[in-house]
């Protein structure tokens, strides 16, 4: 165990892990509050297109979006997110196209968490918005988002872990974070117990924490009704 | 409550029953009877690849040679898929006999396998589009864009030798294939065997061309349990059989000679290592 965290850049990776995870979960949560608002809007038109988002976003493999998003938009359509002069063109592609499809994708289930979380707010209470004369926009700031997010803090808190435990799929476009690294490693030293026990532990580290935090976060900031 | 304690007691039996099944399953195929279970690759068209029902390829073809020589019927034969991670495993655990799956010899995989052979030396060489006239060899690579399978030894090889090459990394060489015919890449880096079973497929007939100037060397054996001694002789034995009598060559040509394929004639046919 030992000689695999000195011979290989184990934390680096991890590192990497940590950073596709932070910027797609920012990225994630901003699409997804985004659609969740289309869902629950007075006009058709946005339900319609962001139950659509979901539905279809929802049910393709991320490992597909992933590679789509290189193979397809990249190479074929030529959206590149990085300089095509510079040196690291490859590697910035990839690092932020992982962040774009782990963004895109997790925002169906940041959505659908959301929405859930609208739901606990009792529907007297964007009727009485309304009547005092609030927007739309105004009630959903004002008196439900704030409700909303408190009461999703724990199907967030599992979409984030989901989403930390889904950056390794970045590894089929050669992003080099943990299972990248991992693979890296059975190559070199066969496939044992120990190699899997590492990569397995650096996980729960990770998503242990993150797992309490939420637990603790939804029981403090419920909203007593 | 008694209706609830004759039904647990039926399925308590039932689950046992099945439990029973299960380990009586496993014990007849760990025996084995007289099925001769063969790993190789069954995605790597020219060394092993599974279509339908059918296996192709060199790898097949040196099995298939090997395990008649140990005494075994072709429809004997029972083909497992040995992705490269798993090898050892399969190996160490008994699930096949010996494993033909472009393995290299290396010295840790020695330490928990042993190898019989080699019966083929390959090189890390490139594949590039085959109208492509300024990437002649490794060392013109520098500022080009550069695809192989992540983790794998040849990607490690190129960011370790040549830092001034972008790599593009995916799960698959397919992928790689893709990206090159697609022109996101410049070259695709492996095993030119592996690199010549993707150009001589019918898809890309033509279109994609080995380079040829090798810049490493694989030397591919058969796996087999770790100290079967004797095993690995009578494979050494059947290996020199079989590079003599022409059988080799011609496995050679039908399976990687259609993309005008040749192997390094400086190390093939290769001599089997005496086994340890």
């Amino acid at each position: 165990m030992g000689d695999i965290l000195s011979k290989y850049d184990v934390l680096g990776a991890f590192g990497m892990t940590i950073y596709l995870a932070f910027f797609a979960a920012i990225g994630s949560l901003v699409l997804g509050t985004v659609v969740a608002i289309m869902r629950v809007s007075p006009v058709k038109v946005l339900q319609i297109l962001g139950a659509w988002y979901v539905n279809i976003i929802r049910n393709i493999p991320l490992t597909l979006i992933m590679v789509f998003s290189i193979l397809g938009a990249l190479y074929i359509l030529g959206i590149s997110l990085a300089d095509r002069q510079s040196p690291t063109f490859i590697v910035d592609n990839g690092v932020r196209w992982a962040i774009v499809a782990l963004s895109i994708y997790h925002a169906a289930f940041v959505c659908e968490a959301l929405r859930s979380g609208v739901n606990t707010v009792p529907l007297g209470q964007a009727e009485a918005a309304r009547s005092i004369g609030l927007t739309f926009g105004q009630s959903l700031r004002h008196v439900i988002l704030p409700q909303a997010f408190r009461g999703s803090i724990a199907p967030l808190g599992s979409t984030l872990i989901a989403l930390i435990k889904n950056t390794t799929v970045a590894a089929v476009i050669g992003v080099g974070e943990a299972a990248g690294l991992m693979s890296k490693v059975i190559e070199n030293e066969t496939g044992s117990i120990q190699v899997f026990l590492v990569f397995a532990l650096g996980f729960v580290i990770l998503t242990l924490p993150v797992g309490m935090l939420f637990t603790t976060l939804s029981r403090r900031l419920a909203v007593k009704r | 409550m008694r209706l609830f304690r004759v039904s647990a007691a039926a399925a308590l039996a039932v689950i046992a029953l099945g439990l029973a099944a299960c380990a009586d399953d496993s014990s007849d195929g760990g025996s084995g009877g007289s099925a001769f279970k063969v790993g190789i690759k069954f995605d790597q068209p020219g060394l092993g690849l599974k279509e339908g029902s059918k296996y192709t390829g060199f790898d097949v073809d040196v099995a298939k040679y090997v395990a008649k020589e140990l005494g075994h019927n072709e429809g004997d034969i029972q083909w497992v898929q040995a992705p490269s991670a798993q090898r050892e495993t399969l190996l160490q655990s008994g699930q096949v006999d010996m494993i033909a799956a472009t393995y290299s010899i290396t010295d840790e995989r020695k330490a928990k396998v042993s190898f019989a052979g080699p019966y083929f030396v390959a090189g890390q060489d490139l594949l590039v589009k085959a109208d492509e006239t300024e990437i002649t060899g490794p060392e013109a690579l520098t500022g080009k864009r550069l695809c192989s399978v992540t983790g794998s030894t040849s990607a490690q090889k190129v960011k370790d030798k040549y830092p001034g090459v972008q790599l593009q990394e995916f799960g698959t060489y397919s992928e790689c294939v893709s990206a090159l015919t697609s022109g996101g890449v410049d070259a695709l880096t492996t095993d030119n065997t592996i690199l010549a079973g993707y150009a001589a497929q019918d898809q890309y007939k033509g279109k994609l061309k080995v380079v040829g100037k090798t810049f490493s060397e694989e030397r591919y054996g058969i796996g087999i349990k770790k100290g079967d001694t004797a095993t690995c002789e009578k494979i050494n034995t059947a290996i020199q059989k079989m590079i003599d009598d022409g059988s080799w060559q011609k496995a050679v040509d039908a399976n990687l000679g259609p993309a005008g394929f040749k192997p390094d004639a400086a190390v093939n046919p290769p001599k089997p290592a005496p086994c340890t």
